[in-house]
């Protein structure tokens, strides 16, 4: 019984950028239990929204968990209405994070919403590290990931803050290499960065994202294809218990 | 706890400690496992398994609807070769009933898997007969008597283990598609498998679900599957295990009153975890509550 579901209280909840908020949640157990690129299962108080939310988390503290999270629907949405001091019932952290390795120059690839995992994961990380992030409009823990020692580029699509383009773009603009990539954000984006760093022979971990129902490996809605030697070439990993971290090079994509 | 007796006999020599089981499709023994002890359990009902892998359907295949929700794995499973190798082991480590869910596309596919599964320790099987039949132009096996009955009657044959026939409410007449599968041998019925749902996304005009139809479950369909229920338990003799939309100790004792001898827990489970020792505490407070000593006694406390 090493997992559970617990009740937190919200100690910030704010929001950090055009609907995406910053919640603060003090629970031991799930702080504990976290490890970076992991995500907890957030519920509803409304009994018409049946699934919890899996967000990604931010940063763990001692008895404190911070999430970052878009608002995209009516969960989260009741979410970013809470106020410090409200209950909150969550798991304890799910799935299988990053790992970090052992490299002198990391690269931190992260799109959007993808970039909350990668504040973590930062704290872990020995030797250099760069990050890479893209966004539509307005930039978000850039200045975050600045105070933890990242030498941080931005690029967004409409070029209002940062490079033009996308991040596969920026790193070729600005000719940045690293020895190892670690990346989580849309799939697009994933895939695009997973074939750049194959071309160039360097590793990288991908956080996927598909859409779950129990996020704790019971319910098989959550697959992605990975590499096999069997007839098809491929079988069906469970992003929620089996990653959401793969390597790319195992990713069929 | 208490001196309720929890225990209940399912048909075909079957006896489960209690009445709490997990429905097919939304129970994984190992990682159930890390969220409660799956020796609370009366019966551990895996997922649907047939002859060979099935690679199930594209994502998404998971929709959250009001109270409810839809899913469209379509039954990915590693086939019954790997089940008996590589999962039943795990499952059969637990002082619990194992009852296997069959899936077939074909009658000969169910039969494969019942002859296989008979010659293992699995306690019962469960043959899920709302998968299409592919022989048919892929009308489910449970919508029509003849095809359930057909079903029945074959893996009767070559079954030597207690057979569960799990009813698709997909249906006109629930009792006559009860009535023939009991006609040809079921030990006992579990009702009622998902409703065929759908849900489209009005901002990006289209389904969400990638296979555009899928199995719409959870509390939204309580109503209908207590109905059912109820319907089939004045229809046929077998004992019958209810589920669709059970989340409380409550709602358990709904179906029970309405004629079920067990009951399932699946959508709520996978809100969460711990849903089926959670609902079997509280179907025990609720019988304390009223002086049920047995599941015998509130079975029969239908006023009507």
């Amino acid at each position: 019984m090493s997992k559970k579901v617990v009740l937190g209280k919200v100690l910030l909840n704010e929001m950090i950028e055009k609907d995406v908020y910053k919640m603060v949640i003090r629970q031991e157990e799930a702080a504990k239990s976290a490890a970076p690129g992991q995500f907890v299962n957030l519920y509803t108080k409304s009994e018409s929204m049946l699934l919890p939310r899996p967000i990604s988390i931010c940063e763990i503290g001692t008895d404190t968990l911070t999430l970052v999270y878009g608002v995209v629907g009516k969960g989260t949405k009741e979410f970013s209405s809470y106020n410090v001091g409200d209950a909150i019932k969550l798991t304890t952290a799910l799935g299988n994070g990053f790992t970090p390795a052992d490299a002198k120059v990391h690269i931190l690839v992260g799109g959007g919403i993808g970039v909350p995992p990668l504040v973590e994961l930062a704290k872990h990380l020995e030797g250099e590290k760069i990050a890479v992030i893209g966004f539509r409009e307005a930039p978000f823990l850039h200045e975050r990931l600045e105070e933890l020692g990242v030498k941080v580029y931005v690029a967004t699509d409409s070029g209002a803050h940062g490079f033009k383009g996308n991040v596969v773009e920026l790193m070729e603009e600005k000719g940045l290499v690293g020895d190892y990539y670690y990346s989580c954000g849309p799939k697009p984006m994933l895939r695009a960065l997973a074939a750049f760093c194959e071309a160039k022979g360097k590793p990288v971990q991908v956080s996927l994202e598909e859409r779950m129902g129990c996020g704790y490996g019971a319910c098989v809605g959550c697959v992605c294809k990975t590499k096999a030697a069997n007839e098809v070439g491929y079988e069906q990993k469970k992003v929620c218990k089996d990653g959401p971290v793969f390597l790319g090079s195992e990713v069929a994509w | 706890m208490s001196k309720i007796d929890l225990s209940v006999n399912i048909g075909g020599g079957l006896i489960l400690d209690n009445p709490i089981t997990t429905a097919s499709g939304t129970f994984s023994p190992r990682e159930s496992s890390e969220f409660y002890d799956l020796n609370e359990l009366g019966a551990m009902i895996t997922k649907g398994i047939a002859n060979v892998p099935w690679e199930g359907n594209p994502t998404p295949r998971i929709a959250e609807t009001y109270g409810g929700m839809i899913n469209s794995v379509g039954l990915q499973n590693p086939g019954v070769d790997y089940f008996i190798e590589h999962e039943l082991p795990f499952a059969k480590q637990f002082n619990t009933k194992v009852i296997a869910n069959v899936a077939g596309r074909s009658i000969e596919d169910y039969c494969e898997v019942v002859e296989k599964l008979s010659e293992t320790d699995v306690d019962a099987l469960e043959v899920n007969i709302s998968c299409p039949n592919v022989k048919k132009g892929g009308i489910g096996f449970g919508v029509q008597c003849d095809l359930a009955g057909s079903v029945v009657k074959e893996v009767r044959r070559v079954s030597k283990k207690p057979l569960i026939i799990k009813l698709s409410p997909n249906v006109t007449d629930i009792t006559e598609i009860a009535k023939a599968v009991e006609a040809e041998g079921a030990d006992a019925i579990s009702l009622i498998n998902t409703l065929l749902g759908m849900k489209i996304d009005v901002h990006r005009m289209r389904p969400v679900i990638a296979n555009k139809m899928g199995g719409f479950s959870g509390p939204a369909i309580k109503p209908v599957a207590v109905r059912m229920v109820y319907q089939v338990r004045r229809a046929v003799n077998v004992p019958i295990i209810g589920l669709g939309g059970i989340m409380t100790g409550e709602d358990a004792a709904e179906f029970i009153l309405a004629g079920a001898d067990a009951i399932s827990v699946g959508t709520a489970a996978l809100v969460n975890p711990t849903a089926p020792v959670d609902i079997k505490r509280e179907l025990v407070e609720y019988m304390e509550r009223y002086g049920f000593k047995n599941l015998a006694e509130l079975r029969g406390a239908l006023n009507e």
